[in-house]
């Protein structure tokens, strides 16, 4: 029986920086995690603190996973509610990486657009951290937070969640944990560099999180 | 004394910074000094492994390259997703030449993956659970923690080769050793809704709301974290949580090094304990939580 976690982790990046093709990578990403090996017990979703919201339950996405149907996998709401907390991957008895699969399927489905709308505000806050870190090497809490309100806001029009942490901002200046400007690394050109080695369309994610909206329909 | 590399992370450098505080004062009076990490970098979180799986490799390596060049054998990481990802690719580099090589290439900078990272625990157990033991003044006889580990302590277990995922013991050890006695209970290893506390709220505030519950039900009167996103969900969320299902958990969470260093005679101010949101009055005891047993059942 092959190891995975570590094992499976290095063969996603080893596969995918080799094959430069984007569908054969993916492929051999899956592969590398033996999705076949799953025999549906069931425990992974047993233990997922999340699945009570999910679409499809952790296993299910597996067996959609097994059975080809990666397309569904991906335009799930499930993959966007898993918290990777990692309790599936370590209880699986069969050592599938169950939340290494979670992460392919998120990678493809922002990059498909696939995200379905209620689920949305994940994406964004993602792409809004990265974005944070792009510029500055390290998050500025307040800028990123920011940032994800205003996309956030852009998406649905939630004037309550636009403005709900608003009364948070002076019991953390109270505490001295309020820091308008954050830190930023000195080599920041670096950084940049990193970043358009790792992802060469890192400039138009912003652009790209908002457009996404577009994209959710034909998700559902 | 004994001297670590340190990585801070965004969060101690951020709304965290008590944990910063906190560790940063329990380590001086046991002779433990931190020299922090060059002009590190972001680990890049849940966002990097979320939509780049490169930059997730990338991100951490840039760190584990800058321990290397400034010659750190240990590097300690206080924020359990920060030593996960580090971990992780440490090991993922090892035994992996042609992955280092590519690595090297995109951080410009050569990269081994040799560094052992630390968690909190860890850098107590390098220091002597018998030598902490031996420096309490103030012993804790009126701490009945919860400790909770979270996620990314144990997780996942065969990269990180630390105590037990199912039911880790390794907090509790360094507690016994401080005079405080420790409540078994059922979320220990539960999640708390970890980097969704902005995107998911609502999820956030379940599981937090049933860690808060089950700790309280079992007589605990404080929770014992070591992880910052842990400490934001179940302290600064708190009111948040009280507001939404009607009711007054009033738990106290600490950091692990809260706990030391009150036990080794450290002012309380000092170790940042006053920042939390949550907090006793200063000389007040923990009350236990079995007054409040009753009501959430």
């Amino acid at each position: 029986m092959p190891r995975l976690g570590v094992q499976a982790f290095s063969a996603i990046e080893r596969q995918s920086w080799i094959t430069m093709d984007h569908e054969e990578s993916m492929g051999s990403a899956f592969a590398a995690t033996s999705v076949e090996n799953c025999y549906q017990c069931g425990k992974c979703t047993a233990g997922c603190p999340a699945s009570d919201e999910m679409d499809f339950m952790p296993n299910q996405i597996l067996r959609l996973v097994q059975t080809d149907d990666v397309d569904r996998a991906m335009r799930s709401r499930a993959i966007w509610l898993c918290v990777s907390c990692l309790t599936c991957t370590t209880r699986c008895p069969q050592s599938v990486d169950c939340a290494g699969v979670m992460d392919v399927l998120r990678e493809m489905a922002a990059e498909q657009k696939t995200v379905p709308a209620d689920v949305q505000r994940v994406l964004v806050f993602q792409r809004a951290f990265l974005d944070n870190i792009r510029r500055h090497g390290r998050t500025n809490e307040v800028e990123l937070i920011m940032q994800f309100k205003t996309l956030g806001f852009l998406k649905d029009r939630n004037i309550r969640l636009l403005m709900k942490d608003a009364l948070l901002a002076p019991k953390l200046m109270q505490r001295g944990k309020f820091h308008l400007r954050g830190e930023s690394v000195r080599d920041r050109a670096v950084v940049r560099r990193i970043f358009d080695r790792c992802m060469p369309n890192a400039g138009k994610a912003r652009m790209a999180a908002a457009d996404e909206g577009s994209g959710s329909e034909e998700a559902v | 004394m004994m001297e670590f590399g340190y990585y801070p992370g965004c969060a101690l450098h951020g709304s965290s910074n008590d944990y910063e505080q906190s560790v940063q004062a329990c380590l001086k009076p046991l002779g433990v000094g931190l020299k922090e990490l060059d002009d590190w970098l972001c680990c890049g979180a849940t966002a990097a492994h979320t939509l780049n799986h490169m930059l997730a490799v990338s991100l951490p390596a840039r760190n584990l390259a800058l321990a290397e060049r400034d010659g750190f054998a240990d590097v300690f990481a206080p924020c359990p997703m920060c030593s996960m990802e580090l971990i992780k690719v440490n090991r993922a580099l090892d035994g992996n030449p042609e992955l280092r090589k590519r690595v090297s290439e995109i951080v410009e900078l050569p990269v081994e993956g040799k560094t052992q990272i630390l968690n909190l625990i860890q850098v107590f157990q390098k220091i002597g659970v018998d030598q902490i033991r031996a420096a309490v003044k103030k012993p804790l006889s009126h701490v009945k923690a919860a400790c909770y580990y979270g996620c990314l302590l144990t997780r996942p277990p065969d990269t990180l080769q630390f105590d037990d995922p199912e039911h880790p013991r390794s907090m509790e050890t360094v507690l016994e050793a401080l005079g405080a006695s420790t409540v078994a209970w059922n979320y220990a290893t539960e999640c708390c809704g970890a980097g969704l506390t902005m995107a998911r709220e609502e999820l956030v505030c379940e599981l937090s709301h049933r860690i808060l519950t089950n700790a309280a039900a079992h007589g605990a009167n404080c929770l014992v974290v070591a992880c910052p996103m842990c400490h934001t969900n179940l302290d600064m969320k708190q009111a948040d949580i009280d507001r939404r299902y009607g009711v007054h958990h009033d738990m106290v969470v600490y950091y692990l090094s809260d706990l030391v260093g009150m036990a080794l005679g450290v002012d309380e101010t000092e170790l940042g304990v006053n920042k939390h949101f949550v907090v006793r009055q200063a000389g007040q005891p923990l009350e236990s939580g079995a007054t409040q047993t009753a009501e959430m059942q």
